[in-house]
């Protein structure tokens, strides 16, 4: 179990400097984020784009603001749980929370802040016959461990970077690969797609084009795939492994059944101080809603310096707070 | 001011009355009427949630850009009728066009 004063969901812009803020009033934070990194949106959709609204910078890539954010909490010491997605709030009698994730991490807190974005990043799923019934059975989202596909038949769907990518890699390793693509021309790494041609130019690779995965069918466990032509084609391959890459998507995910106020995929928050509708946890950032609100990360800035002042009295119940610059105390780290 | 036509799931049509001497992108437009589409990049043809699918009058609209078709390449669903509303700005030639909101069927 992790014990911290502040828990965030979230590692986005918002959730980072919230860190920031709680560390100015020595609440300690830990943060646990779907995605494998840290950034959320920024790191996840455009990295590289600029971005011009960040007061102070006239002009900032955006992996460069994730990059600053990070260097500006180091000294808090902040704990991260990456690439696992909150599951379940657990109350305990004394007010404070567990919080626990699908791989079963816990996170014991004071106050749980959800600054998640527009939810956690999602696989997007094909419309692909029997996909969830074989997930965990030979359906998979993401290659995590190249090596589980050793000497194995694997198919892969998509036709952007990852699908090329992992096509290239997994030549080397799987028993044979397959990558189905629904157009005819590859539109990722101009240098990838030639590599993947090649590999099928020299029959190291199967490459179906202009068809889609429709069905999956094994007895327990994944046997094969039927990809269906844009000629109405249907080809039978035999595999153990399906791979479909078509990117993520945000969906709000357990959140929605946690009792919050929800509209449209937003948290209510009352703007006093960024409270939901249960006492000890807050929404910030481009998760929650209020009449006005502006989905910037300035404003996610603003709110969580509010909210922090306010979650001080759950983390220190018997001090008073008093509100202190950093020009004149200066950042204290611990 | 033009009309654009949203086919919900029940195929019933619903007109939009859209400007076009605003500068806004039909993705703005669609979230100024209040249709639930998260358009989370903001309009830089990245996020794919405001995918839409165009029934009719594909014909009035302007060739994708290598950003859009980028994007609509990673959708498993995306197909030839398949656009990015964000890359589209309504103009006077869109009058009439119909189409589908296949980001809200993806939520």
């Amino acid at each position: 179990m992790i014990h911290t004063d502040i828990c965030i969901i979230g590692a986005g812009p918002v959730g980072l400097f919230a860190v920031f803020e709680a560390g100015l009033l020595k609440m300690r934070c830990h943060l646990i984020d779907a995605l494998p990194v840290v950034g959320g949106q920024l790191a996840e959709i455009y990295p590289q784009k600029p971005i011009y609204d960040i007061p102070g910078a006239p002009a900032i890539i955006a992996e460069d603001l994730v990059d600053n954010l990070m260097k500006q909490i180091g000294e808090f010491r902040p704990g991260f749980t990456l690439g696992e997605r909150v599951e379940a709030l657990e109350k305990q009698e004394d007010g404070s929370y567990i919080v626990r994730t699908n791989e079963g991490t816990g996170v014991h807190c004071q106050v749980v802040v959800i600054a998640a974005g527009l939810g956690s990043f999602e696989p997007r799923k094909p419309a692909v016959e029997q996909l969830e019934y074989f997930e965990g059975k030979g359906v998979h989202y993401m290659v995590r461990k190249p090596e589980q596909f050793r000497n194995r038949k694997v198919v892969l769907a998509g036709g952007g970077d990852s699908a090329l990518d992992w096509t290239i890699f997994l030549a080397d390793i799987a028993e044979r690969v397959t990558l189905v693509h629904r157009g005819d021309t590859f539109r990722g790494a101009p240098d990838s797609a030639e590599k993947v041609y090649d590999l099928a130019g020299k029959g190291k690779i199967d490459l179906i084009l202009q068809a889609q995965v429709n069905k999956l069918g094994g007895n327990g466990v994944l046997k094969e795939v039927s990809i269906l032509g844009n000629d109405k084609s249907v080809t039978v391959v035999p595999t153990d492994d399906f791979i479909p890459l078509f990117g993520l998507s945000p969906k709000l995910g357990p959140i929605a059944d946690w009792n919050l106020g929800v509209e449209k995929s937003a948290v209510v928050v009352d703007t006093f101080d960024y409270s939901t509708n249960i006492e000890r946890i807050y929404a910030i950032g481009d998760i929650n809603t209020y009449p006005g609100k502006l989905k910037l990360i300035l404003c996610g800035f603003h709110e969580a310096a509010i909210m922090m002042q306010s979650a001080f009295k759950y983390v220190y119940p018997d001090q008073k707070l008093s509100f202190k610059y950093t020009t004149v105390n200066g950042v204290n780290p611990f | 001011m033009i009309n654009i036509f949203i086919e919900n799931d029940s195929g019933k049509r619903s007109a939009l009355e859209v400007p076009t001497d605003m500068g806004f992108s039909l993705m703005e437009i669609l979230k100024a009427y209040e249709y639930d589409i998260q358009a989370t990049c903001g309009g830089m043809a990245l996020c794919a949630t405001c995918h839409i699918e165009v029934l009719e009058g594909m014909e009035k609209l302007p060739e994708s850009n290598d950003n859009e078709l980028d994007t609509l390449d990673t959708l498993p669903n995306a197909d030839a009728n398949s656009r990015l509303s964000c890359q589209l700005r309504p103009s006077d030639e869109m009058d009439g066009l119909v189409i589908r909101l296949k980001a809200l069927q993806e939520a």
